[in-house]
């Protein structure tokens, strides 16, 4: 077992660092840099805190869906390819709701503060 | 020109100064040389100078645009962009239409010695997205912007294409080849942009009656504003001939409206006033389905675009390629609002 602290929490320092102090001591060219920096490490994070869960209801979702197993990458492929040749629509029991679920799970990931993002989530919960 | 020992020690700044100066006095009339010669960009595909025309007892700020280190660039059948000999006949075209372009001052020729690229006039204002969506600055100008961009694109795609050099044909089936081709090339299944794909395939306009100049690239960003409105149409590298309203789907495809989701056009302003501004400028009647499927195709193509940052993400040293890579799903997201919201976005 690794000792504490967890690497999220590390990450989310390492973040501060890079938005705070370091970005305070540096010109506008390098600042930027930091910020991207800082966005990147805080993907991670998110990805550490969030895609276990994320991806293990992704994966039931998909098995139940197409009806077959395997893992994340195979099951995806298969969807993109039963999309593809038009085997399933957004009629199809279960398709957007899928969509839906696994589209929100990554923003929640990459871009929590996209307006796209926040806009969906108030659509959908209003519904 | 960075190989002639007569430029051993001088700085890429000092000889582009020089080789400017030479240009003025023998391009222009009075021209006493340049000064204040700024490189303003460095970016991949060309470089941007901002300096002065010292001509008659006045100062006259214009911009040089040029290929990197000023490289003379051999385009092929397969290249995307139109090269910028090529953009210079463009914009020179547009300006004569009265849209609003840059002036071009002078297109460079071997003899100048600063490779490929053009001289064409600083057009002074704000280019930054955000800043045009939110700086209190254009509060007053930013309800009328959307007529105007809807104004510009009718005279835009009023230009005889018969006078124009020629350029890409590219509708919809050849742009959707490209963007699947793209895709492909990803190797990562993407379910939400397969839906897109099918769903732009089930919605083809019907092949082109008459080809237009399209700009290829008219977005929030690519427009120079100031209090008055749209000043400047710039960054023609993927002008082609094509369907219009590939140009007004663009314009309202949700990355480029900076945060204000409610205004889909740049973030400014609403569809209706730029359809309606390009109707009442002579465009032709805008079709809602039609101009929706560009929109979709837009967010599309950003994605796709996104997405196909990672093999340059792994072959280089930069971690922002790696982040726009992670934008892909702002797109889906995008997508699933247009294709599977409830109602218009």
């Amino acid at each position: 077992m690794q000792d504490e602290p967890r690497p999220d929490e590390i990450l989310s320092r390492v973040a501060n660092f890079l938005k705070g102090a370091a970005t305070r001591e540096s010109g506008p060219h390098i600042s930027f840099q930091l910020r991207v920096a800082a966005n990147a490490i805080e993907i991670c994070q998110r990805q550490l805190t969030l895609a276990p869960q994320a991806e293990a209801e992704e994966l039931a979702r998909l098995r139940a869906l197409l009806g077959s197993g395997g893992d994340l990458p195979t099951l995806n492929r298969e969807l993109a390819e039963r999309i593809r040749s038009g085997a399933l629509t957004l009629e199809s029991p279960g398709l957007s709701e899928h969509l839906w679920a696994t589209t929100l799970a990554k923003l929640a990931v990459d871009q929590p503060n996209y307006a796209g993002y926040r806009a969906a989530l108030a659509e959908r919960s209003g519904s | 020109m960075a190989d002639d020992p007569a430029n051993a020690g001088k700085s890429v700044g000092e000889i582009v100064a020089e080789r400017l100066s030479a240009i003025a006095r023998q391009r222009f009339p009075g021209a006493e040389g340049v000064t204040g010669v700024t490189r303003l960009t460095a970016g991949a595909t060309q470089e941007i100078w901002r300096f002065d025309l010292q001509q008659n007892g006045t100062w006259t700020p214009l911009i040089l645009r040029r290929t990197p280190g000023g490289a003379v660039v051999e385009r092929t059948a397969a290249s995307t962009s139109i090269g910028l000999d090529t953009e210079a006949e463009i914009l020179k075209l547009v300006f004569a239409a009265g849209a609003p372009a840059p002036e071009v001052r002078h297109v460079l020729t071997p003899d100048d010695g600063l490779g490929q690229g053009f001289i064409m006039a600083f057009v002074a204002g704000e280019t930054l997205g955000g800043r045009i969506v939110r700086d209190p600055r254009f509060a007053e100008v930013r309800p009328k912007l959307a007529r105007q961009c809807g104004e510009i694109l009718a005279r835009i795609h009023a230009i005889p294409i018969d006078g124009a050099p020629p350029l890409k044909r590219a509708g919809a089936a050849e742009l959707i080849e490209q963007l699947q081709a793209g895709y492909q090339a990803t190797g990562w299944p993407r379910p939400v942009f397969e839906l897109a794909f099918r769903w732009l395939g089930e919605r083809m306009p019907p092949p082109l009656q008459q080809p237009r100049l399209v700009h290829g690239d008219f977005r929030n960003g690519n427009l120079i504003f100031d209090e008055t409105g749209v000043v400047a149409v710039l960054d023609w590298e993927l002008a082609h001939f094509g369907d219009p309203m590939a140009d007004l789907g663009w314009i309202c495809t949700a990355p480029w409206r900076f945060g204000a989701v409610d205004k889909p056009v740049g973030g400014f302003g609403q569809r209706e006033d730029l359809w309606e501004g390009y109707e009442a400028a002579g465009g032709q009647p805008v079709d809602r389905a039609h101009a929706l499927f560009w929109e979709v195709f837009g967010s599309l193509r950003w994605g796709v675009m996104c997405a196909g940052m990672i093999p340059a993400f792994r072959a280089g040293d930069s971690v922002e390629r790696g982040v726009i890579a992670r934008r892909a799903s702002e797109n889906e997201v995008d997508l699933m609002r247009l294709l599977a919201g409830k109602g218009a976005v």
